[in-house]
């Protein structure tokens, strides 16, 4: 077992070698760079902006430059953003704890709704419980998030002003009035990833489920006289999570994705809102740090999942 | 002595978007204790929903029992909710399916999933569970049972994994075994043996058999009687002798037809009969006699009047309208 997680990761670092240079080219590529504004700034002499460009090696050939890159990066140094004025792992350790307590607490609602809103739905197929959940489910996931999160900040905000609209990290007070004030700011934008992640994992489960609920074993475990609950719980559950889990720890990468879109409508300072600025503000470093760091979520996540799946389904052996 | 289980004009009926299907329709079925009861018939023909019926494990809905009672020591299932029926499943009446391959849970282990039934039937603790259930698996032969336990399914073959299905049936020791076609996914060597297992426990523990199948020689070999079905209907009923020497509908006589036989020299070898066409399905079944479509003797009456199901010898009853006319007993 564990020699099969080391030989993943060893696996891993020929792709995240590779993502990573196919990242430094299409960011080469791309028109601007930290320093392309010295270049119009009347208040900048030429040949300054040019001594600059020199000293940090913009005009060296892009090999040099992605060698360069990742000889520091593996020293530990992610780089400088010229825009922030400080070290792009400072900058990105300081927007995590935000995008982390969002997306996890979104994520969490999406479970908390989905398995027993997908289960219980199995449990009963076409009935008016499961029509209902499906319909909901259906607008769910029809409905992007930032078309919800904007309603929710004119009904909840703007119309009755019951929630701030707008995330800070500065709150201005101590205790449990903190707490709560940072829970209260971030209940639309939870809400709104949450749901939407749950419109479509209520569907998989509820699928899941169904899929399993026919199979014989379910039939044997019956004729055991295990009563309906243990039968659910015990014998279908415990078969349906597979895929599902699978499914959701392929799905974090692309949740970090997703929370990007959240997290500008709500001023959440994550890392997507991070990514954003930075790609506005040809902030390289910090957009080449980012982006990086999402690839190697993608490889971790899945190594996660196919651990995981090994540990929940017997039949598969690590080899 | 009243019977163990008797099932009395049983009609279950599934809803199709194409109408009702009438899977079982109006089938009297009785066992005694310790009796081995063979329920024989094509694929089609109702044999295991009759079985599911029992114990209410058909899909409901769109599965309903639309009539009958199924009586088990002088008590009615039909009426009883699926968690009345839970004090029955495996403690009284034992199920062995078809499908050794898929009719145990994957994630499980066996030991796990025969115990579970020790332990919702009988107060034992974790380890007298375990204990029995090595018994068992010692039981059936399973070689290295201590071992074996702990095992997954995908760790058994085919066999082996129809052995611990019995294990898991027979652990709480129940009057009646229901057993679906034990062996039609085994080969035939294999075949023997668990029909060989079964009867040797079945002589064991004291209990009755009810044996679904559809190969003639199986019956031959383990039926005290047989009832013979087609098309949700109960056609003829005997002893097995009577019903091998002296059967009288039709479709018996076409069922044992069937059968290859190697006794027979060669002058003698012909090819082997088999009935033409196959089993009607069951929305909207004809008028008349199931059968007549597919019978050689069919008449005008059968096509009109349904035969209905009458003694024509001690113990053996049939339905068919050429009635004591020993129809093919020449043959």
């Amino acid at each position: 077992m564990s020699q099969y997680v080391l030989r993943r990761l060893l696996i891993a670092v020929p792709s995240l070698l590779g993502i990573s240079l196919v990242l430094f080219v299409v960011l080469a590529l791309a028109p601007g760079d930290p320093f392309s504004e010295l270049t119009t700034n009347p208040n900048v002499p030429p040949e300054v902006a040019a001594s600059l460009r020199a000293k940090f090696g913009l005009d060296d050939p892009i090999y040099l430059r992605y060698l360069h890159w990742l000889s520091a990066m593996l020293h530990g140094d992610w780089g400088f953003s010229f825009v922030s004025r400080m070290d792009v792992d400072q900058l990105i350790l300081q927007r995590l704890p935000a995008t982390l307590y969002v997306i996890g607490s979104a994520q969490l609602l999406a479970l908390l709704i989905a398995i027993p809103v997908g289960v219980y739905a199995a449990t009963k197929p076409y009935s008016l419980f499961d029509q209902v959940a499906n319909t909901l489910a259906f607008v769910g996931f029809s409905l992007p998030t930032f078309f919800t999160g904007i309603l929710f900040i004119l009904i909840f905000s703007i119309t009755l002003d019951w929630l701030p609209f707008v995330y800070t990290t500065d709150i201005k007070a101590t205790g449990i009035r903190w707490v709560l004030e940072m829970i209260r700011q971030a209940i639309m934008p939870v809400a709104v990833l949450g749901l939407f992640q749950a419109a479509s994992m209520t569907r998989f489960v509820r699928s899941a489920m169904l899929d399993v609920i026919r199979l014989d074993y379910v039939t044997t475990a019956r004729a055991k006289g295990l009563g309906q609950a243990k039968v659910i719980v015990k014998h279908v559950m415990r078969n349906a999570m597979i895929p599902v889990v699978t499914l959701i720890a392929l799905q974090m990468p692309a949740v970090f994705g997703g929370a990007i879109v959240t997290e500008q409508i709500f001023r959440i300072p994550g890392i997507g809102s991070l990514l954003i600025s930075s790609i506005l503000s040809n902030d390289t470093p910090v957009v080449m740090a980012v982006t990086f760091v999402f690839a190697c979520l993608v490889v971790l996540f899945n190594l996660i999942a196919d651990v995981l799946y090994g540990w929940l389904d017997p039949r598969i052996s690590f080899r | 002595m009243a019977p163990l289980l008797e099932i009395k004009g049983l009609k279950t009926h599934f809803s199709t978007d194409d109408g009702i299907l009438q899977a079982v329709d109006g089938v009297d079925i009785s066992i005694n204790r310790g009796e081995t009861l063979c329920v024989v018939g094509e694929s089609g023909c109702g044999k295991t929903v009759t079985a599911m019926s029992i114990l209410k494990l058909i899909a409901m809905p769109p599965g309903r029992i639309a009539a009958g009672q199924i009586i088990f020591e002088g008590r009615d299932l039909v009426p009883l909710t699926s968690n009345q029926l839970d004090e029955i499943r495996a403690k009284e009446i034992g199920f062995i399916f078809q499908e050794p391959m898929t009719s145990l849970n994957p994630v499980l282990t066996v030991g796990e999933q025969i115990a579970e039934s020790l332990r919702r039937h009988e107060a034992l603790t974790r380890k007298q569970a375990l204990e029995r259930t090595i018994e068992m698996l010692k039981l059936v032969q399973i070689p290295n049972a201590e071992g074996r336990v702990h095992n997954y399914p995908h760790q058994f073959s085919g066999g082996m994994r129809q052995r611990v299905m019995i294990a898991m049936a027979l652990a709480c020791k129940p009057k009646l075994i229901i057993a679906d076609e034990p062996t039609t996914a085994l080969d035939v060597t294999i075949q023997a043996q668990i029909l060989d297992l079964l009867q040797d426990m079945k002589e064991r523990f004291g209990m009755a058999v009810m044996l679904i199948t559809h190969a003639m020689g199986v019956v031959a070999e383990t039926a005290q009687r047989v009832v013979v079905m087609y098309a949700g209907k109960v056609v003829e009923e005997a002893p097995v002798d009577d019903l091998f020497g002296d059967p009288r509908h039709p479709y018996t006589q076409g069922l044992i037809r069937s059968i290859p036989r190697i006794d027979l020299d060669s002058e003698h070898k012909t090819r082997l009969e088999a009935i033409g066409g196959s089993v009607p399905i069951l929305i909207n079944p004809p008028v008349g006699c199931r059968f007549a479509p597919r019978c050689k003797f069919a008449m005008n009456v059968c096509t009109e009047k349904e035969p209905l199901l009458r003694e024509i010898a001690p113990g053996h009853r049939m339905a068919c309208h050429l009635g004591d006319m020993s129809v093919g007993a020449a043959s």
